[in-house]
């Protein structure tokens, strides 16, 4: 019991965790909170839905359709909904988080208009493939969840630390201005964090597909929310503390459900997290200084 | 600059009024008809057309509108329908019921779709004095609301214990784990019946375990369930999650029985679930595959009409309308005291859901299917 509940907490934490990245990327850059990004991962989702169960074709397809397709919706978040007000006088700072809200409702809507209200089954027989071990059953997606959440931390952790675009999106962090006169082109560098942070979503919307099997218009709403609660946690714009905070929340939640009262797992989730904040208010991996993200 | 603001603000203005009157022709169109002979009688429908639950409101007014083409063809009464939308909402709900109460011609009403409009409307038609009767609204209370108050949809405090029941002297079930959606008022009253119903029948509860609506992961309460080992589960859970929830519990290698409630019922469930929703019990008062000429019928007429099959609304709905023409044909009079009365009284009355009286709060009296699903479609449970 204990270890079958720890494989779903860890399952649980690791989807968590590449939401989380998603946000902390745009985060670590823009310095926004990307309300929309529960709903990009909604949409790969239901493109993964729609590409195996619908379509019939090979998984692999629909993670590149998925990506794909949260891809453009990256790229078009950027340039109609951010860069407008980017740089703009007399913009509000808060007005690039509300015309991310305005995206997410836009999203959830279409995709309630598009594909109906209801759940929707994601039939694959990758979902299928199990082996027992003792008395538990592993299921092949949920190592797979696991080990694809801790790739793409490493290889983003590599990206941005060895890499030259890497580094461009931390110069353009640590200081838009500067890092524009110092020759780094801002606007590229935003495009693609964004970008890469969309596609993070659509690969999360795959995976919960495939491990819970159920996939609906109002998902991205309560996965936004909780990759936010994340974030705060690990440290704003971290992408370790993303990955810690995503696995602590998940196995929170699935020890509170195993040894508690399930009517006390979000709550006792979110006192966690205010816990740590009173303990450590810049977050598990947060850096000391306030403005140290911008 | 200033001057073309204003030119664009007043065609706007003018357009919304030329819509706002178009909007309003097709509802005051109808015009009375007087008959000599049989009774004839307008009846008010208050249905949730448009918003998220339009799909209820449109089954409902199907079963409404194929009942009324029969029983206006056979003459006995006659009807007329008119239909307003509630959108789900109780403030639209009660509007829309005061201009129909208010009409002097209108007798009855029919509706609203669901049980949280009904309290507020149920309580201004009881002042009226204009019968009033639910054909959708399952939760407790609603026809003790007052005397003119009645529904003909079986309460989840009938389905719950008959499934229930016949569950447990099947399986000899002792032991059962209760799971329920705790922000949602139907699960939660329909958790409350399974817990009291449970108790009653000396069966051991051996956890209650909660989700939230669009909760995607279940596992952890799934596990914890499958290592305490009760023979039954009982779930008071929306179809959408529901089925996800067997989903996840087949694919864990829990083989146990679910029982379910009322929104548990839905062909739905086989079709996000498939193989894994095999196995759950649910007592409903409609089941279109039974063996009843009356209820084939209805069938084959609802699917040529409207192109798919009758659910439980558009059952509920067609039986309603033919218990008030019963109720009209023994009154006499297009009369709403008289009508009253005359409901009250019905016994036995062979509908498409079976035999249908009221008791004398107006509720439902009526033996509930027992259903399980096999095979990948709902069979009779016995």
């Amino acid at each position: 019991m204990l270890l079958e509940q720890i494989i779903n907490g860890i399952t649980l934490g690791s989807i968590y965790a590449i939401v989380a990245l998603g946000f902390t990327l745009v985060f670590g850059v823009l310095g926004i909170i990307n309300m929309a990004h529960g709903e990009i991962f909604m949409i790969g989702a239901f493109i993964g839905v729609l590409i195996t169960s619908v379509l019939g074709l090979p998984l692999w397809i629909a993670f590149i359709a998925a990506i794909g397709v949260t891809v453009i919706l990256g790229y078009m978040l950027e340039r109609i909904a951010l860069r407008p007000l980017r740089g703009k006088q007399g913009v509000s700072h808060l007005a690039p988080l509300i015309s991310t809200i305005g995206v997410s409702i836009l999203l959830e809507n279409l995709s309630h208009h598009i594909f109906g209200a209801g759940n929707h089954p994601f039939r694959h027989s990758f979902a299928q493939i199990q082996f027992q071990i003792g008395s538990i059953t592993v299921y092949l997606v949920q190592i797979l969840i696991f080990v694809i959440s801790i790739t793409l931390m490493v290889v983003l952790s590599y990206w941005l630390s060895k890499t030259k675009a890497g580094k461009a999106l931390r110069a353009t962090a640590e200081n838009l201005e500067t890092a524009s006169l110092l020759g780094v082109n801002t606007k590229r560098t935003i495009t693609t964090t964004v970008i890469l942070a969309s596609a993070l979503g659509g690969i999360a919307g795959i995976l919960v597909g495939m491990a819970f099997n159920s996939v609906n218009p109002q998902m991205g709403l309560s996965m936004g929310l909780k990759g936010l609660a994340i974030i705060i946690l690990g440290g704003m714009g971290n992408v370790k503390g993303a990955m810690a905070g995503g696995l602590l929340l998940g196995l929170a939640e699935t020890m509170i459900v195993a040894y508690g009262d399930s009517g006390y797992r979000d709550a006792v989730a979110f006192i966690t997290i205010i816990f740590i904040l009173l303990l450590r208010p810049q977050g598990i991996f947060g850096k000391n200084t306030a403005e140290a993200g911008r | 600059m200033r001057n073309s603001f204003k030119k664009v603000y007043l065609l706007i203005s003018v357009l919304m009024v030329v819509m706002l009157a178009a909007c309003s022709e097709d509802v005051t169109n109808a015009t009375s008809e007087k008959s000599g002979g049989p009774v004839s009688a307008k009846i008010g429908v208050i249905s949730y057309m448009t918003g998220p639950g339009a799909a209820y409101g449109e089954a409902i007014t199907n079963g409404f509108n194929l009942a009324l083409d029969e029983i206006n063809e056979k003459g006995d009464v006659k009807i007329e329908l008119i239909i307003e939308d509630s959108a789900g909402k109780q403030d639209q709900a009660l509007t829309v019921a005061q201009k129909l109460m208010s009409s002097d011609d209108i007798v009855a009403l029919l509706g609203p779709t669901l049980s949280t409009e009904m309290n507020v409307v149920g309580p201004e038609a009881d002042i009226n004095g204009i019968p009033i009767m639910g054909t959708s609204t399952t939760a407790a209370g609603i026809p003790q609301i007052g005397e003119y108050v009645f529904r003909n949809s079986i309460p989840e405090s009938l389905a719950i214990p008959a499934a229930l029941e016949k569950a447990v002297n099947k399986y000899g079930a002792k032991k059962v784990a209760i799971l329920y959606g705790n922000d949602d008022l139907f699960t939660q009253s329909g958790f409350d019946t399974m817990k009291a119903e449970a108790e009653k029948m000396g069966l051991e509860i051996l956890t209650i375990e909660t989700f939230q609506k669009g909760q995607s992961d279940y596992n952890a309460q799934l596990t914890k369930i499958k290592d305490l080992q009760p023979d039954l589960i009982l779930a008071s859970a929306l179809y959408n999650e529901g089925a996800v929830i067997m989903d996840q519990a087949r694919k864990m290698g829990i083989d146990l029985p679910f029982v379910g409630g009322n929104g548990y019922n839905s062909p739905q469930v086989i079709e996000i679930a498939g193989e894994a929703s095999e196995g759950l019990i649910v007592a409903t008062p409609w089941f279109g595959e039974k063996d009843d000429p009356k209820v084939q019928d209805f069938v084959k007429k609802y699917e040529t009409e409207y192109g798919h099959k009758p659910d439980q609304f558009a059952a509920q709905a067609y039986d309603a309308l033919y218990i008030m023409a019963e109720g009209l044909k023994n009154a006499g009079v297009a009369d709403r005291d008289a009508l009253r009365d005359a409901l009250a009284e019905i016994k036995d009355l062979d509908g498409i859901l079976g035999k249908f009286s009221f008791d004398e709060d107006g509720d439902v009296i009526m033996e509930p299917t027992v259903l399980i699903i096999k095979d990948g479609t709902f069979q009779l449970f016995e």
